[in-house]
Formats: C-alpha cells, structure tokens, sequence
C-alpha cells in the first residue's frame, strides 16, 4: 500500500510518500505500524482534524484498509 | 464548467478573455482574482500544497453545486499550487448567470468556499523561515453566511 502525507504531517515526519509491503490493515494497525517506523508521528495520525481517504475517499472511525490501497492522512486544511 | 490546478502562473486576464469569448447568453459574467501579497516585503513566496484527484473532485462537486444553486450558466475555477510569488494570481474565479445577482453571489460564495474549506495546505515563506497558515476566523464567518441564507429566486 501507499502511504501519503500532508502539510504539516509530511513535515513533521519529514517524508511525504511511503510505500508499505502490507496485507489488508485496520487502519489502527497502519497508525502504529507508521509511529513505530516514525516516532515523530506519535499522536499526530489521530490528532484533532486529521482525515484519513482511502483510495481518495474519507473514511471515519475504525477501517479495514485493502490490499494495495493509497491511504493519505490529511490535517486540517488551510484554504486557498 | 473549467476547474485547473495551476503548478505555473497563469494570465488571469487572457483565460477571463477565453471564458467570454462566444458567449451569447450569458446577461452577465463576475470574475474575481487573488493575488499574493508581500506584506510589507515579509513575504518571499507561498507555497501551497494539494492531493491531485481528491482535490479537483472535491472542489469540482462545490462549483457543481454553485452552479446548480445560483442558477449559474458557467463557471470557472482556476487556482495555482506550488510555489507564488507576491504579485502572481493565486486565484481566478468567474460565474456567468443571465443576470447579474447570480453571477456577483455564485463568485461570491464560491470565493468564500475557496477561502476557508477547499483542501489545500498554504504555507508562507517569511523572514528567512516559513509556516503553515490557518484561515482567519473572518474566512470561517464569510463561508458560514451561506450555510444560513437562502438566495432570492
């Protein structure tokens, strides 16, 4: 799967894309599995106003993340 | 309807220039275009980052709905990402009805949604550092209008 970071995310982790040798993940295991590889991620991931897509579309609450699936973690939006 | 996310500066007056071209019923089209300031020469450049695919659906399901509740015969929506430089247009929208109420509100609100909601990350290069930028309260009250009011048919 690909994981995609944004705005303050990506420089927070100081990486903005990331691909992942993984099975179908709940998207809590994803969560620690990216804390566990980037520390500096710890509680950011489901930090207040963070969204998370799934192949583009929003998902809310516990997830099931497929085989092969782009997951982004979007924080809070800025506007134009 | 056009919508462009834009990586290079664009000519805000030769695209409005197009958007006019042959149009016949249209009684009136409103353009507004943004440009980066300088502050004051604080400001080098902003940077503003987008997710290509989920950001052109999720903006182009808004103007959709613009142009469904204004009655609006076109529109057009371009918006730069990367990096902007004080002076260029970040920004250019313009709303084309039969008549003009349409057209000054359909800008309007499609501006203020821009402003406060549209998923981009902005970051502003200032003194030597950069940090990324929230809207102001101002641009939350401005989107908020149109959740409450109901345009006159």
């Amino acid at each position: 799967m690909r994981v995609l970071l944004f705005g303050p995310l990506a420089d927070r982790a100081g990486w903005s894309e990331l691909d992942l040798e993984m099975g179908p993940t709940p998207l809590e295991a994803l969560r620690d599995e990216l804390v566990r590889r980037t520390p500096e991620l710890a509680g950011a991931l489901d930090a207040p106003g963070v969204q998370v897509a799934v192949d583009q579309a929003i998902v809310r609450g516990a997830a099931m993340i497929p085989l092969g699936a782009e997951v982004a973690f979007l924080p809070p939006m800025s506007g134009g | 309807m056009i919508l462009e996310l834009l990586e290079a500066p664009f000519a805000p007056g030769a695209r409005l220039d197009a958007f006019l071209a042959g149009r016949r019923d249209a009684g009136g089209v409103v353009a507004f275009t943004g440009l980066a300031r300088d502050e004051g020469g604080r400001v080098s450049a902003l940077e503003l980052h987008c997710y290509r695919g989920f950001a052109e659906r999720t903006i182009g399901a808004v103007v959709e709905g613009a142009v469904a509740r204004f009655a609006l015969l076109d529109a057009l929506v371009l918006h730069r990402i990367g990096l902007i430089r004080p002076g260029e247009a970040i920004v250019l929208v313009a709303a084309a009805a039969r008549h003009r109420r349409q057209a000054f509100e359909g800008a309007d609100f499609l501006m203020d949604y821009l402003k406060s909601r549209a998923p981009f990350w902005k970051k502003s290069h200032e003194d030597g550092a950069s940090r990324w930028i929230e809207p102001r309260p101002e641009d939350y009250q401005d989107a908020a209008r149109w959740d409450r009011q109901e345009t006159a048919p």
